[in-house]
């Protein structure tokens, strides 16, 4: 019998990747591609889409030709994307205009303001179960349509349209499908969490015409049948990265959460059938949905920078030629020094939602070495962490038992000891730290039957490491209180 | 055999200079052709003995240049290139997985996957092991790491001297993969093989460990289809570590 596989397209914020998994969940090959990252002003994040979409192009077949598969052999494509991440492109040509505005892009924070201020605000938080912050994308679409002449009136008629990663990826491999699913339609701010379709009086706050729009699908379903890159194989699910990541790491029950440790860190805890408004800045998002059921929410603490304070470590300050160096690094000295860094680089996202904030790096003595900034980058990501943690369990009002981590942080062990340090928790990495891909590969596979159902897949997770908590509570609350303190030297740095 | 006693040229040239030098000095200083001496340079940079500064494009040398001799390899970037291949071999082979290197002549354990049962373990990253009484040290000192002058007893199946252990390390050469069968402790056994970077450079080697019972067959032999799947781990590590297909 010839093996069968499913193929996972993890589209990144920095990077693409295409996976082939086999029915273990177990990665059978992998290959990669970074893409350019635009920086046009400071505050300002931009991809150009086509590119992606030529990386996809050339990395579905290179993966099968590393795992020794033929096309046949693909049961089914899912994708995990980078969300809120807004492409728009030209119907007719499938051209796209102007470069891709990406999560990480602040330049909406005056327009949010504004909007904030407007009449119906309180209706679109309300509906989208979202704040109104330039994270989401409702407001880049606003922008783009503002700032490209002429684009408002094209996007009334439908010849323009509008999409997050996914939507923009299935539209080139299916050759012209305008779909996207609920996970990443939820971060548009544009959607009503309850009926999950757009919400008219939301499109109208915002001036997005609905003819621009994908239809909005459950997250795990046959979309539709690629006709590029995978040619006659079905595209079976499509979920936000972190969406899909708690999908991967099969957190199918209320109460169960992970973390990603990636270029951001993003913690979700599944609360079931049940959207749970926060009172302690965390996120309402939909967990996933499968076709024919009800949908999954989730609570999101949402960590803007993590990783891209070791990648800022590494390019910007070049102290290190590697990301994992920075363990190394760290290693050369047994504590911080005293040095704390707050990487809030384009403002604070959970619990704080400070768009004004601006990075520090406090407490810098003569004393203080390489060694010991790189220990502050490494519990920057704990204690930001710990921050979001701290909110989850006020929200749900039960206590975090352990931590599921994933994400290529996960291999840095100075870190996630950390971690369970001041979080007083096992964190918990399962045998795929891929989860990400994971979960969409899951999502399709479970779509076209190739794994029968969620049990069959928690029967795929398995213990890989864990890490036990380690460090004396009066330690622990210090470093806590002086975090803290370094945090709230951040706020008002940028003046209105 | 001119293209290395031109690289190295170069390597003096910059080491001897003040600061950054650019693609035309450094030609004209050897009297090479500019193609020429940028061929060189590219090789020199993919391998980390030369750097290009990405404002000027002058060169300089790189970072591995002064790390050579301490291991060119920073361990904890081989976890994190690894990490990916680690946890598909624990879970073909349903035992534990460890990553280890040189230290001082013992083995660095610097990675550690579960045994996937899910039963309580503790991770042992960081923690040495003896050379010659592992799979992971054996696989090791084949390729190049210095073995230890006293040779530890472990169990009555350790290796006790350096003639037998010059013996085994030449069936690993001739295998390409290493065994300890109750080595180092009774009722365990280990199944090892070399991680190669660049030009077939042994960096480290990926090995699974568990009860002797489920690694050997009837005949106290490591079971083929285990040992298929540790070597299938440590190429694809070594592939995406640079080494050319084998």
């Amino acid at each position: 019998m010839t093996e069968r596989y499913v193929v996972a397209i993890d589209q990144g914020t920095t990077s693409t990747r295409c996976i082939v998994i086999d029915r273990r969940g177990q990665l059978v090959s992998l290959a990669q591609q970074e893409h350019k990252q635009y920086y046009p002003k400071p505050g300002w994040v931009e991809h150009d889409a086509a590119e992606i979409w030529r990386n996809v192009e050339r990395l579905g077949p290179e993966a099968l030709r590393r795992a020794g598969a033929t096309i046949d052999q693909v049961a089914a494509v899912g994708i995990a994307n980078q969300r809120e991440t807004t492409v728009l492109w030209d119907r007719a040509t499938g051209t796209p205009i102007g470069h891709a505005v990406v999560w990480q892009d602040t330049r909406t924070d005056t327009m949010i303001g504004q909007l904030d201020a407007k009449p119906g605000a309180e209706g679109v938080r309300h509906r989208s179960a979202l704040p109104l912050a330039t994270y989401f994308s409702g407001p880049r679409l606003r922008w783009m349509l503002d700032h490209h002449p002429g684009l408002q009136e094209r996007a009334e008629r439908g010849e323009v349209l509008f999409g997050t990663m996914e939507t923009w990826l299935i539209w080139n491999l299916t050759g012209g499908l305008h779909v996207t699913d609920v996970t990443n339609a939820s971060r548009t701010l544009l959607l009503d969490v309850h009926t999950l379709d757009w919400s008219a009086e939301s499109l109208e706050f915002f001036g997005v015409p609905r003819a621009m729009l994908p239809e909005v699908r459950p997250s795990v379903g046959v979309f539709g049948t690629a006709t590029a890159a995978f040619p006659g194989v079905r595209i079976g699910a499509a979920l936000g990265d972190q969406q899909a990541a708690l999908f991967g790491q099969t957190c199918f029950a209320p109460g169960e959460a992970k973390c990603t440790y990636g270029t951001g860190s993003f913690l979700l805890l599944n609360t079931g059938s049940e959207l749970v408004r926060s009172t302690h800045g965390l996120l309402s998002t939909v967990a996933y949905q499968i076709k024919g059921e009800p949908a999954a929410y989730a609570l999101e603490g949402s960590i803007a920078i993590t990783g891209s304070l070791v990648q800022w470590f590494r390019d910007q300050l070049e102290l290190i030629a590697s990301a994992p160096e920075i363990e190394t690094l760290a290693r050369t000295v047994t504590d911080n020094g005293g040095c704390y860094i707050v990487p809030a680089f384009s403002g604070l996202y959970a619990p704080y939602w400070r768009s004004e904030a601006r990075g520090v790096i406090v407490g810098l003595t003569s004393y203080i070495t390489k060694g010991h900034l790189a220990r502050a980058v490494l519990e920057a990501s704990a204690w930001q962490t710990r921050e979001v943690v701290d909110a989850m369990n006020a929200d749900s009002g039960l206590a975090l038992k352990t931590l599921r981590v994933d994400g290529g942080m996960t291999a840095d062990n100075l870190l996630m000891q950390y971690i369970a340090d001041v979080l007083d928790v096992p964190v918990v990495r399962p045998l795929a730290a891929e989860t990400v891909s994971l979960g969409a590969a899951y999502g399709a596979g479970l779509a076209v039957g190739y794994w029968p159902d969620l049990e069959g897949l928690r029967q795929n997770w398995h213990r890989a490491a864990q890490w036990l908590p380690s460090m004396e509570k009066a330690r622990r609350e210090t470093e806590y209180g002086n975090w803290q303190r370094a945090v709230s030297r951040t706020f008002d740095w940028i003046q209105a | 055999m001119q293209s290395i006693e031109r690289a190295a040229a170069v390597l003096r040239l910059l080491a001897g200079g003040a600061g950054r030098l650019s693609l035309g000095e450094i030609a004209r200083s050897l009297d090479l052709a500019k193609g020429t001496t940028h061929g060189i340079l590219q090789t020199l940079r993919k391998v980390g003995f030369v750097e290009q500064d990405r404002v000027s494009g002058h060169y300089q040398l790189g970072a591995a240049m002064l790390r050579l001799g301490t291991g060119y390899l920073d361990v904890n970037e081989l976890r994190s290139r690894s990490i990916n291949w680690a946890d598909p071999l624990a879970s073909r082979s349903g035992e534990a997985v460890r990553i280890g290197t040189v230290l001082e002549g013992q083995v660095l354990v610097v990675h550690h996957v579960f045994r996937p049962d899910d039963t309580f373990q503790t991770l042992d990253v960081g923690s040495l092991l003896p050379m010659h009484a592992t799979a992971l040290g054996k696989s090791l000192l084949a390729y190049g790491a210095t073995p230890p002058t006293s040779l530890d007893r472990f169990t009555s199946r350790t290796i006790g001297t350096q003639r037998e252990l010059a013996a085994a390390l030449r069936v690993v050469r001739e295998c390409g993969w290493s065994a300890d069968i109750e080595e180092l402790t009774p009722g365990e056994a280990s199944i090892a093989a070399p991680i190669r970077a660049y030009g077939g450079l042994v960096v480290g080697a990926i090995g699974i460990s568990g009860h002797v019972e489920r690694l050997c067959d009837s005949r106290y032999q490591p079971r083929p289809p285990l040992v298929a799947n540790v070597r299938d781990a440590a190429r694809a590590v070594s592939r995406d570590l640079g080494a050319a297909r084998r």
